[in-house]
Protein backbone atom coordinates (compact mmCIF):
# COMPACT_ATOMS: atom_id res chain seq x y z
CA UNK A 1 0.00 0.00 0.00
CA UNK A 2 2.71 2.39 1.11
CA UNK A 3 5.10 1.50 -1.71
CA UNK A 4 2.27 1.94 -4.16
CA UNK A 5 1.48 5.47 -2.95
CA UNK A 6 5.10 6.44 -3.13
CA UNK A 7 5.37 5.10 -6.67
CA UNK A 8 2.34 7.09 -7.72
CA UNK A 9 3.75 10.21 -6.15
CA UNK A 10 6.64 10.04 -8.60
CA UNK A 11 5.08 8.32 -11.60
CA UNK A 12 1.90 10.35 -11.91
CA UNK A 13 3.48 13.82 -12.28
CA UNK A 14 6.08 12.43 -14.71
CA UNK A 15 3.37 10.86 -16.87
CA UNK A 16 1.46 14.15 -16.96
CA UNK A 17 4.69 15.96 -17.91
CA UNK A 18 5.50 13.58 -20.74
CA UNK A 19 1.99 13.84 -22.18
CA UNK A 20 2.05 17.64 -22.02
CA UNK A 21 5.49 17.83 -23.68
CA UNK A 22 4.41 15.49 -26.47
CA UNK A 23 1.26 17.53 -27.03
CA UNK A 24 3.29 20.74 -27.10
CA UNK A 25 5.76 19.33 -29.62
CA UNK A 26 2.92 18.02 -31.77
CA UNK A 27 1.14 21.35 -31.89
CA UNK A 28 4.32 23.27 -32.68
CA UNK A 29 5.23 20.83 -35.47
CA UNK A 30 1.78 20.50 -37.01
CA UNK A 31 0.98 24.21 -36.88
CA UNK A 32 4.51 25.08 -37.97
CA UNK A 33 4.85 27.76 -35.31
CA UNK A 34 8.11 29.65 -35.85
CA UNK A 35 10.77 29.02 -33.25
CA UNK A 36 11.02 32.73 -32.28
CA UNK A 37 7.38 32.69 -31.19
CA UNK A 38 7.07 29.34 -29.50
CA UNK A 39 9.86 26.78 -29.69
CA UNK A 40 8.96 23.14 -29.14
CA UNK A 41 10.52 20.99 -26.42
CA UNK A 42 13.00 19.59 -28.94
CA UNK A 43 14.34 23.04 -29.82
CA UNK A 44 14.52 23.97 -26.16
CA UNK A 45 16.35 20.74 -25.43
CA UNK A 46 18.85 21.55 -28.14
CA UNK A 47 19.38 25.04 -26.70
CA UNK A 48 19.80 23.53 -23.29
CA UNK A 49 22.48 21.26 -24.73
CA UNK A 50 24.47 23.92 -26.58
CA UNK A 51 24.03 26.81 -24.11
CA UNK A 52 23.88 24.58 -21.06
CA UNK A 53 27.39 25.17 -19.71
CA UNK A 54 27.16 28.96 -19.94
CA UNK A 55 23.61 28.96 -18.58
CA UNK A 56 24.71 26.80 -15.67
CA UNK A 57 27.36 29.37 -14.86
CA UNK A 58 24.69 32.05 -14.73
CA UNK A 59 22.44 29.77 -12.69
CA UNK A 60 25.24 29.45 -10.16
CA UNK A 61 25.32 33.24 -9.79
CA UNK A 62 21.58 33.38 -9.17
CA UNK A 63 21.69 30.36 -6.90
CA UNK A 64 24.37 31.94 -4.72
CA UNK A 65 22.18 34.98 -4.17
CA UNK A 66 19.11 32.85 -3.57
CA UNK A 67 20.71 30.58 -1.01
CA UNK A 68 22.42 33.43 0.79
CA UNK A 69 19.12 35.31 0.95
CA UNK A 70 17.29 32.21 2.16
CA UNK A 71 19.87 31.57 4.87
CA UNK A 72 19.68 35.21 5.94
CA UNK A 73 15.88 35.03 5.93
CA UNK A 74 15.94 31.89 8.08
CA UNK A 75 18.41 33.28 10.61
CA UNK A 76 17.31 36.89 10.73
CA UNK A 77 13.64 35.99 10.33
CA UNK A 78 13.88 33.47 13.14
CA UNK A 79 15.75 35.97 15.30
CA UNK A 80 13.22 38.71 14.64
CA UNK A 81 10.37 36.32 15.53
CA UNK A 82 12.19 35.40 18.72
CA UNK A 83 12.55 39.05 19.69
CA UNK A 84 8.88 39.61 18.87
CA UNK A 85 7.83 36.72 21.08
CA UNK A 86 10.01 37.90 23.97
CA UNK A 87 8.93 41.51 23.91
CA UNK A 88 5.35 42.42 23.24
CA UNK A 89 6.24 46.10 22.96
CA UNK A 90 8.86 45.46 20.30
CA UNK A 91 6.47 43.17 18.45
CA UNK A 92 3.67 45.72 18.48
CA UNK A 93 5.89 48.57 17.39
CA UNK A 94 7.92 46.77 14.73
CA UNK A 95 5.54 44.28 13.16
CA UNK A 96 3.74 46.90 11.04
CA UNK A 97 7.08 47.84 9.46
CA UNK A 98 7.77 44.23 8.62
CA UNK A 99 4.39 44.20 6.88
CA UNK A 100 5.19 47.41 5.01
CA UNK A 101 8.47 45.92 3.83
CA UNK A 102 6.57 42.85 2.72
CA UNK A 103 3.85 44.60 0.73
CA UNK A 104 6.13 47.10 -1.01
CA UNK A 105 6.76 45.77 -4.53
CA UNK A 106 10.40 44.80 -4.74
CA UNK A 107 10.69 46.07 -8.32
CA UNK A 108 9.88 49.54 -7.01
CA UNK A 109 12.57 49.66 -4.35
CA UNK A 110 15.22 47.46 -5.96
CA UNK A 111 16.72 50.38 -7.96
CA UNK A 112 17.09 52.36 -4.75
CA UNK A 113 18.72 49.48 -2.95
CA UNK A 114 21.09 48.94 -5.86
CA UNK A 115 22.10 52.59 -5.66
CA UNK A 116 22.46 52.60 -1.88
CA UNK A 117 24.27 49.31 -1.52
CA UNK A 118 27.36 49.69 -3.65
CA UNK A 119 28.44 46.06 -3.65
CA UNK A 120 26.29 44.33 -6.35
CA UNK A 121 26.11 40.90 -4.69
CA UNK A 122 25.06 42.47 -1.42
CA UNK A 123 22.46 44.66 -3.10
CA UNK A 124 20.83 41.69 -4.80
CA UNK A 125 21.03 39.73 -1.55
CA UNK A 126 19.20 42.50 0.30
CA UNK A 127 16.46 42.58 -2.36
CA UNK A 128 15.95 38.82 -2.26
CA UNK A 129 15.99 38.86 1.52
CA UNK A 130 13.26 41.50 1.67
CA UNK A 131 11.05 39.29 -0.48
CA UNK A 132 11.82 36.13 1.47
CA UNK A 133 11.97 36.98 5.15
CA UNK A 134 8.36 37.77 5.99
CA UNK A 135 6.75 34.30 5.91
CA UNK A 136 9.41 33.10 8.34
CA UNK A 137 8.91 36.01 10.72
CA UNK A 138 5.15 35.80 10.72
CA UNK A 139 4.93 31.99 10.91
CA UNK A 140 7.56 31.63 13.59
CA UNK A 141 6.04 34.40 15.68
CA UNK A 142 2.70 32.60 15.65
CA UNK A 143 4.45 29.31 16.44
CA UNK A 144 6.33 30.74 19.41
CA UNK A 145 3.05 31.97 20.84
CA UNK A 146 1.16 28.73 20.21
CA UNK A 147 2.41 26.71 23.14
CA UNK A 148 -0.34 24.62 24.69
CA UNK A 149 -1.89 26.51 27.62
CA UNK A 150 -1.73 23.62 30.03
CA UNK A 151 1.85 22.78 29.11
CA UNK A 152 2.71 26.38 29.96
CA UNK A 153 0.91 25.89 33.26
CA UNK A 154 2.90 22.73 33.89
CA UNK A 155 6.16 24.55 33.21
CA UNK A 156 5.09 27.24 35.66
CA UNK A 157 4.26 24.60 38.25
CA UNK A 158 7.77 23.21 38.03
CA UNK A 159 9.31 26.64 38.33
CA UNK A 160 10.64 26.81 34.77
CA UNK A 161 12.58 29.93 33.89
CA UNK A 162 11.72 32.01 30.82
CA UNK A 163 14.70 30.53 29.07
CA UNK A 164 13.67 26.96 29.88
CA UNK A 165 10.13 27.60 28.71
CA UNK A 166 11.56 28.96 25.48
CA UNK A 167 13.99 26.13 24.95
CA UNK A 168 11.87 23.16 25.95
CA UNK A 169 8.40 24.38 25.02
CA UNK A 170 8.13 27.42 22.74
CA UNK A 171 10.92 26.52 20.33
CA UNK A 172 9.76 22.95 19.69
CA UNK A 173 6.19 24.19 19.29
CA UNK A 174 7.37 26.78 16.77
CA UNK A 175 9.48 24.39 14.70
CA UNK A 176 6.71 23.17 12.33
CA UNK A 177 5.58 26.77 11.83
CA UNK A 178 9.12 27.89 11.08
CA UNK A 179 9.57 25.08 8.56
CA UNK A 180 6.28 25.91 6.87
CA UNK A 181 7.54 29.49 6.56
CA UNK A 182 10.83 28.24 5.16
CA UNK A 183 9.03 26.34 2.38
CA UNK A 184 7.37 29.53 1.21
CA UNK A 185 10.53 31.58 1.61
CA UNK A 186 12.55 29.14 -0.48
CA UNK A 187 10.54 29.97 -3.58
CA UNK A 188 10.31 33.65 -2.69
CA UNK A 189 14.08 33.96 -2.31
CA UNK A 190 14.52 32.69 -5.86
CA UNK A 191 11.86 35.03 -7.18
CA UNK A 192 13.42 37.90 -5.24
CA UNK A 193 16.86 37.15 -6.64
CA UNK A 194 15.54 37.00 -10.21
CA UNK A 195 13.51 40.20 -9.91
CA UNK A 196 16.47 42.03 -8.41
CA UNK A 197 18.69 40.77 -11.24
CA UNK A 198 16.17 41.98 -13.79
CA UNK A 199 16.37 45.45 -12.30
CA UNK A 200 20.12 45.37 -11.85
CA UNK A 201 20.73 43.62 -15.18
CA UNK A 202 20.08 46.77 -17.13
CA UNK A 203 22.77 48.39 -15.00
CA UNK A 204 25.21 45.78 -16.32
CA UNK A 205 26.24 43.67 -13.35
CA UNK A 206 27.34 40.08 -13.11
CA UNK A 207 25.35 37.80 -15.39
CA UNK A 208 22.79 35.88 -13.41
CA UNK A 209 20.09 33.81 -15.02
CA UNK A 210 17.64 36.72 -15.14
CA UNK A 211 20.05 38.75 -17.21
CA UNK A 212 20.45 35.85 -19.62
CA UNK A 213 16.67 35.70 -20.03
CA UNK A 214 16.53 39.43 -20.82
CA UNK A 215 19.43 39.13 -23.21
CA UNK A 216 17.94 36.12 -24.99
CA UNK A 217 14.69 38.06 -25.33
CA UNK A 218 16.43 41.02 -26.94
CA UNK A 219 18.20 38.73 -29.40
CA UNK A 220 15.09 36.73 -30.15
CA UNK A 221 16.95 33.60 -29.03
CA UNK A 222 13.69 32.26 -27.73
CA UNK A 223 14.76 28.61 -27.28
CA UNK A 224 17.58 29.81 -25.04
CA UNK A 225 15.11 31.97 -23.13
CA UNK A 226 12.99 28.90 -22.53
CA UNK A 227 16.03 26.86 -21.56
CA UNK A 228 16.94 29.47 -18.96
CA UNK A 229 13.34 29.50 -17.71
CA UNK A 230 13.44 25.73 -17.46
CA UNK A 231 16.60 25.85 -15.35
CA UNK A 232 14.99 28.46 -13.15
CA UNK A 233 11.89 26.41 -12.39
CA UNK A 234 13.95 23.25 -11.94
CA UNK A 235 16.00 25.13 -9.37
CA UNK A 236 12.85 26.28 -7.58
CA UNK A 237 11.55 22.72 -7.47
CA UNK A 238 14.83 21.36 -6.14
CA UNK A 239 14.92 24.01 -3.41
CA UNK A 240 11.38 23.11 -2.44
CA UNK A 241 12.15 19.40 -2.37
CA UNK A 242 15.24 19.89 -0.23
CA UNK A 243 13.29 21.93 2.30
CA UNK A 244 10.52 19.37 2.22
CA UNK A 245 12.90 16.51 2.98
CA UNK A 246 14.57 18.57 5.68
CA UNK A 247 11.30 19.39 7.36
CA UNK A 248 9.97 15.83 7.17
CA UNK A 249 13.18 14.67 8.77
CA UNK A 250 13.05 17.24 11.56
CA UNK A 251 9.42 16.45 12.38
CA UNK A 252 9.44 12.74 11.61
CA UNK A 253 8.58 11.55 15.10
CA UNK A 254 5.73 13.72 16.05
CA UNK A 255 4.19 16.12 13.60
CA UNK A 256 1.22 15.00 11.51
CA UNK A 257 2.57 16.84 8.46
CA UNK A 258 5.65 14.62 8.41
CA UNK A 259 3.90 11.30 8.76
CA UNK A 260 3.03 9.20 5.74
CA UNK A 261 -0.63 8.28 5.49
CA UNK A 262 0.47 4.77 4.66
CA UNK A 263 1.86 4.29 8.12
CA UNK A 264 -1.40 4.18 10.03
CA UNK B 1 -2.61 20.15 62.87
CA UNK B 2 -2.86 23.00 60.43
CA UNK B 3 -4.23 22.10 57.02
CA UNK B 4 -2.00 21.73 53.98
CA UNK B 5 -4.50 23.47 51.75
CA UNK B 6 -6.77 26.12 53.11
CA UNK B 7 -9.40 27.77 50.92
CA UNK B 8 -11.18 30.72 52.45
CA UNK B 9 -14.11 32.22 50.59
CA UNK B 10 -12.57 31.47 47.21
CA UNK B 11 -14.58 32.62 44.20
CA UNK B 12 -13.72 32.70 40.55
CA UNK B 13 -15.28 34.90 37.95
CA UNK B 14 -13.85 34.74 34.45
CA UNK B 15 -13.49 37.74 32.19
CA UNK B 16 -16.18 36.19 30.02
CA UNK B 17 -18.58 36.91 32.88
CA UNK B 18 -18.97 33.27 33.89
CA UNK B 19 -18.91 32.73 37.62
CA UNK B 20 -17.34 29.33 38.12
CA UNK B 21 -17.06 29.22 41.91
CA UNK B 22 -19.23 30.58 44.69
CA UNK B 23 -17.41 31.17 47.96
CA UNK B 24 -15.60 27.92 48.65
CA UNK B 25 -14.45 27.11 52.15
CA UNK B 26 -12.38 23.98 52.25
CA UNK B 27 -9.45 22.62 54.23
CA UNK B 28 -7.34 19.67 53.25
CA UNK B 29 -5.35 18.09 56.06
CA UNK B 30 -1.98 16.47 55.61
CA UNK B 31 -2.15 12.93 54.25
CA UNK B 32 -5.83 13.26 53.52
CA UNK B 33 -7.38 11.80 50.37
CA UNK B 34 -10.07 14.23 49.36
CA UNK B 35 -12.34 13.68 46.39
CA UNK B 36 -14.18 16.49 44.67
CA UNK B 37 -17.42 15.26 43.24
CA UNK B 38 -19.69 17.43 41.18
CA UNK B 39 -21.56 17.85 37.92
CA UNK B 40 -19.76 18.76 34.72
CA UNK B 41 -18.90 22.43 34.47
CA UNK B 42 -19.29 23.16 38.18
CA UNK B 43 -15.74 24.42 38.58
CA UNK B 44 -13.71 21.42 39.73
CA UNK B 45 -10.88 22.02 37.30
CA UNK B 46 -10.94 25.70 38.13
CA UNK B 47 -10.63 24.85 41.81
CA UNK B 48 -7.66 22.54 41.26
CA UNK B 49 -5.92 25.22 39.20
CA UNK B 50 -6.41 27.70 42.01
CA UNK B 51 -5.00 25.25 44.56
CA UNK B 52 -1.97 24.67 42.33
CA UNK B 53 -1.46 28.42 42.01
CA UNK B 54 -2.02 28.31 38.25
CA UNK B 55 -4.97 30.66 38.48
CA UNK B 56 -5.71 33.37 41.01
CA UNK B 57 -9.01 33.43 42.91
CA UNK B 58 -11.18 36.46 42.17
CA UNK B 59 -11.85 36.93 45.87
CA UNK B 60 -10.86 35.02 48.95
CA UNK B 61 -7.58 33.28 49.44
CA UNK B 62 -5.93 29.94 48.95
CA UNK B 63 -3.08 29.12 51.27
CA UNK B 64 -0.68 26.21 51.02
CA UNK B 65 1.54 24.93 53.80
CA UNK B 66 3.64 22.40 51.99
CA UNK B 67 7.20 22.48 53.19
CA UNK B 68 8.52 23.53 56.56
CA UNK B 69 9.84 26.74 55.07
CA UNK B 70 7.35 29.53 55.13
CA UNK B 71 7.52 30.61 51.53
CA UNK B 72 4.43 31.64 49.66
CA UNK B 73 5.26 29.56 46.59
CA UNK B 74 6.09 25.89 47.18
CA UNK B 75 9.33 24.51 45.80
CA UNK B 76 9.23 23.04 42.31
CA UNK B 77 8.03 19.46 42.27
CA UNK B 78 6.22 19.59 45.62
CA UNK B 79 2.93 19.67 43.74
CA UNK B 80 2.02 17.04 41.18
CA UNK B 81 -0.76 17.93 38.76
CA UNK B 82 -2.52 15.54 36.43
CA UNK B 83 -4.61 17.50 33.96
CA UNK B 84 -7.91 16.31 32.62
CA UNK B 85 -6.20 15.71 29.25
CA UNK B 86 -2.76 14.09 29.04
CA UNK B 87 -0.97 17.34 28.01
CA UNK B 88 2.24 15.73 26.81
CA UNK B 89 4.96 17.24 24.66
CA UNK B 90 4.42 15.48 21.32
CA UNK B 91 8.06 15.93 20.29
CA UNK B 92 9.33 14.09 23.32
CA UNK B 93 9.26 10.37 24.15
CA UNK B 94 7.31 8.94 27.08
CA UNK B 95 10.53 8.93 29.08
CA UNK B 96 11.36 12.47 28.02
CA UNK B 97 7.95 13.63 29.17
CA UNK B 98 8.31 11.98 32.55
CA UNK B 99 11.81 13.47 32.88
CA UNK B 100 10.49 16.99 32.31
CA UNK B 101 10.20 17.91 36.02
CA UNK B 102 13.83 16.93 36.56
CA UNK B 103 14.93 18.72 33.42
CA UNK B 104 13.34 21.91 34.66
CA UNK B 105 15.23 21.83 37.93
CA UNK B 106 18.36 21.18 35.91
CA UNK B 107 19.34 17.70 36.93
CA UNK B 108 18.89 14.81 34.55
CA UNK B 109 21.36 12.09 35.41
CA UNK B 110 21.36 8.34 35.47
CA UNK B 111 19.48 8.32 38.76
CA UNK B 112 16.69 10.51 37.37
CA UNK B 113 16.41 8.39 34.24
CA UNK B 114 16.13 5.30 36.34
CA UNK B 115 13.53 6.94 38.52
CA UNK B 116 11.47 8.04 35.54
CA UNK B 117 11.65 4.59 33.96
CA UNK B 118 10.56 3.04 37.26
CA UNK B 119 7.61 5.43 37.43
CA UNK B 120 6.61 4.47 33.88
CA UNK B 121 6.67 0.80 34.73
CA UNK B 122 4.66 1.55 37.87
CA UNK B 123 1.82 2.78 35.64
CA UNK B 124 2.21 -0.28 33.42
CA UNK B 125 4.24 1.28 30.63
CA UNK B 126 7.50 -0.62 30.91
CA UNK B 127 8.94 -1.00 27.43
CA UNK B 128 7.28 2.15 26.13
CA UNK B 129 10.01 4.54 27.29
CA UNK B 130 11.02 5.46 23.76
CA UNK B 131 7.52 5.68 22.31
CA UNK B 132 6.25 9.06 21.17
CA UNK B 133 2.84 10.20 22.44
CA UNK B 134 1.26 9.72 19.02
CA UNK B 135 2.20 6.06 19.18
CA UNK B 136 0.34 5.60 22.46
CA UNK B 137 -3.37 5.12 23.12
CA UNK B 138 -5.35 7.76 24.99
CA UNK B 139 -5.25 5.78 28.21
CA UNK B 140 -1.51 5.16 27.87
CA UNK B 141 -0.91 8.87 27.36
CA UNK B 142 -2.89 9.58 30.49
CA UNK B 143 -0.72 7.12 32.38
CA UNK B 144 2.41 8.87 31.13
CA UNK B 145 1.07 12.10 32.54
CA UNK B 146 0.32 10.36 35.86
CA UNK B 147 3.89 9.06 35.95
CA UNK B 148 5.15 12.57 35.29
CA UNK B 149 3.15 13.92 38.23
CA UNK B 150 4.47 11.21 40.56
CA UNK B 151 8.10 11.28 39.58
CA UNK B 152 9.07 14.12 41.93
CA UNK B 153 7.42 12.45 44.92
CA UNK B 154 5.09 15.40 45.48
CA UNK B 155 3.62 16.27 48.87
CA UNK B 156 0.40 17.40 47.25
CA UNK B 157 -1.08 15.50 44.34
CA UNK B 158 -3.84 17.15 42.34
CA UNK B 159 -5.63 14.77 40.00
CA UNK B 160 -8.25 15.93 37.54
CA UNK B 161 -10.31 12.90 36.46
CA UNK B 162 -7.13 10.96 35.72
CA UNK B 163 -8.86 7.66 35.04
CA UNK B 164 -11.83 8.85 33.02
CA UNK B 165 -10.37 7.59 29.75
CA UNK B 166 -9.45 4.13 31.03
CA UNK B 167 -11.21 0.80 30.92
CA UNK B 168 -12.69 -0.55 34.14
CA UNK B 169 -9.95 -3.12 34.79
CA UNK B 170 -7.05 -0.73 34.30
CA UNK B 171 -8.95 1.84 36.24
CA UNK B 172 -9.36 -0.43 39.26
CA UNK B 173 -5.72 -1.45 39.05
CA UNK B 174 -4.64 2.19 38.97
CA UNK B 175 -7.03 2.96 41.82
CA UNK B 176 -5.19 0.41 43.92
CA UNK B 177 -1.81 1.67 42.74
CA UNK B 178 -2.80 5.17 43.69
CA UNK B 179 -3.88 3.98 47.14
CA UNK B 180 -0.61 2.10 47.71
CA UNK B 181 1.27 5.16 46.64
CA UNK B 182 -0.70 7.39 48.90
CA UNK B 183 -0.24 5.05 51.84
CA UNK B 184 3.48 4.62 51.34
CA UNK B 185 4.36 8.22 50.58
CA UNK B 186 1.90 9.92 52.86
CA UNK B 187 1.09 12.41 50.16
CA UNK B 188 -1.98 14.59 50.33
CA UNK B 189 -4.34 13.97 47.44
CA UNK B 190 -7.11 16.07 45.94
CA UNK B 191 -8.89 13.93 43.41
CA UNK B 192 -11.57 15.05 40.96
CA UNK B 193 -13.89 12.41 39.63
CA UNK B 194 -17.38 11.83 38.27
CA UNK B 195 -17.58 8.35 39.70
CA UNK B 196 -19.27 7.95 43.06
CA UNK B 197 -17.93 4.41 43.47
CA UNK B 198 -14.40 5.46 42.74
CA UNK B 199 -14.52 8.39 45.11
CA UNK B 200 -15.88 6.33 47.99
CA UNK B 201 -13.37 3.56 47.38
CA UNK B 202 -10.42 5.93 47.40
CA UNK B 203 -11.19 8.81 49.70
CA UNK B 204 -11.01 9.62 53.32
CA UNK B 205 -13.33 12.53 52.61
CA UNK B 206 -15.60 13.64 49.79
CA UNK B 207 -16.63 17.20 49.03
CA UNK B 208 -19.73 17.36 46.86
CA UNK B 209 -20.00 20.49 44.74
CA UNK B 210 -23.20 22.02 43.40
CA UNK B 211 -23.70 22.78 39.73
CA UNK B 212 -22.27 26.07 38.52
CA UNK B 213 -21.35 28.20 40.31
CA UNK B 214 -19.72 25.48 42.39
CA UNK B 215 -20.23 25.48 46.14
CA UNK B 216 -19.42 22.78 48.69
CA UNK B 217 -22.85 21.35 49.49
CA UNK B 218 -21.71 18.28 51.40
CA UNK B 219 -18.53 17.39 53.19
CA UNK B 220 -18.55 13.70 53.97
CA UNK B 221 -15.94 11.79 55.93
CA UNK B 222 -15.70 8.26 54.57
CA UNK B 223 -15.41 5.92 57.47
CA UNK B 224 -14.20 2.73 55.89
CA UNK B 225 -11.33 0.54 57.08
CA UNK B 226 -7.80 1.33 55.95
CA UNK B 227 -6.01 0.12 53.92
CA UNK B 228 -8.69 -0.23 51.29
CA UNK B 229 -8.82 -3.57 49.54
CA UNK B 230 -10.64 -4.95 46.52
CA UNK B 231 -13.02 -6.84 48.81
CA UNK B 232 -14.38 -3.51 49.94
CA UNK B 233 -16.20 -3.10 46.66
CA UNK B 234 -18.70 -5.74 47.71
CA UNK B 235 -18.91 -4.67 51.35
CA UNK B 236 -22.46 -3.58 52.40
CA UNK B 237 -21.10 -0.55 54.29
CA UNK B 238 -19.34 0.55 51.12
CA UNK B 239 -22.55 0.26 49.16
CA UNK B 240 -24.51 2.13 51.78
CA UNK B 241 -22.03 5.01 51.69
CA UNK B 242 -22.13 5.03 47.90
CA UNK B 243 -25.91 5.38 48.09
CA UNK B 244 -25.64 8.30 50.50
CA UNK B 245 -23.05 10.06 48.36
CA UNK B 246 -25.18 9.47 45.26
CA UNK B 247 -28.15 11.05 46.99
CA UNK B 248 -26.07 14.11 47.91
CA UNK B 249 -24.81 14.35 44.34
CA UNK B 250 -28.27 14.18 42.79
CA UNK B 251 -29.44 16.88 45.15
CA UNK B 252 -26.40 18.96 44.22
CA UNK B 253 -27.17 18.58 40.56
CA UNK B 254 -30.71 19.93 40.77
CA UNK B 255 -29.62 22.96 42.81
CA UNK B 256 -30.35 25.93 40.63
CA UNK B 257 -27.65 28.58 40.49
CA UNK B 258 -28.73 31.56 42.54
N1 LIG C 1 -10.45 30.09 30.99
C1 LIG C 1 -11.79 30.19 31.11
N2 LIG C 1 -12.43 31.29 30.64
C2 LIG C 1 -13.76 31.41 30.78
N3 LIG C 1 -14.54 30.51 31.35
C3 LIG C 1 -13.98 29.40 31.85
C4 LIG C 1 -12.57 29.17 31.74
N4 LIG C 1 -12.29 27.99 32.30
C5 LIG C 1 -13.46 27.49 32.73
N5 LIG C 1 -14.48 28.33 32.46
C6 LIG C 1 -15.89 28.14 32.82
O1 LIG C 1 -15.96 27.84 34.19
C7 LIG C 1 -16.87 26.82 34.44
C8 LIG C 1 -16.23 25.71 35.23
O2 LIG C 1 -15.24 25.10 34.41
P1 LIG C 1 -14.37 23.88 34.94
O3 LIG C 1 -13.47 23.49 33.86
O4 LIG C 1 -13.77 24.24 36.25
O5 LIG C 1 -15.50 22.77 35.15
P2 LIG C 1 -15.34 21.27 35.65
O6 LIG C 1 -16.09 21.16 36.92
O7 LIG C 1 -13.92 20.88 35.68
O8 LIG C 1 -16.13 20.47 34.53
P3 LIG C 1 -15.84 19.01 33.94
O9 LIG C 1 -16.25 18.03 34.98
O10 LIG C 1 -16.71 18.94 32.74
O11 LIG C 1 -14.39 18.94 33.63
C9 LIG C 1 -17.40 26.37 33.09
O12 LIG C 1 -18.70 26.89 32.94
C10 LIG C 1 -16.48 26.98 32.08
O13 LIG C 1 -17.23 27.43 30.97
MG1 LIG D 1 -12.77 19.65 34.56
Amino acid sequence: MRRRTRLWRIAAPIAVGVVLLALWQAIVTVEQIPVYILPGPAAIGAALWTDGPSLLGSLLVTLRITLAALAAAAFLGGAIALVFSLSRILALSLFPYAVILQVTPIVAIAPLIIIWVQQPFLALLVCAWIVAFFPIVSNTTIGLNSAERNLLALFRLYGASRWQTLRYLRLPTALPYFLAGLRISGGLALIGAVVAEFVAGTGGTETGLAFRILEAGYRLAIPRLFAALFLLSATGIVIYLIIDVLSRFALRHWHESAIDEGEE
Amino acid sequence: MSPIVSLRGVTKRFNSGVTALDPIHLDVAKAEFLSLLGPSGCGKTTLLRIIAGLSAPSTGECRLALDSTDRSAPAAGRIGFVFQDPILMPWSTALGNVLLPFRLVGRVGAAERERAAAELSAVGLAGFERAYPRQLSGGMRMRVSIARALVTDPDLLLLDEPFAALDEITRMALNDDLLRLWESRRATVVFVTHSVFESVYLSTRIAVLSSRPGRVVANLAIDLPQPRERALRTNPDYNAICATVSAHLSRAMVTEPS
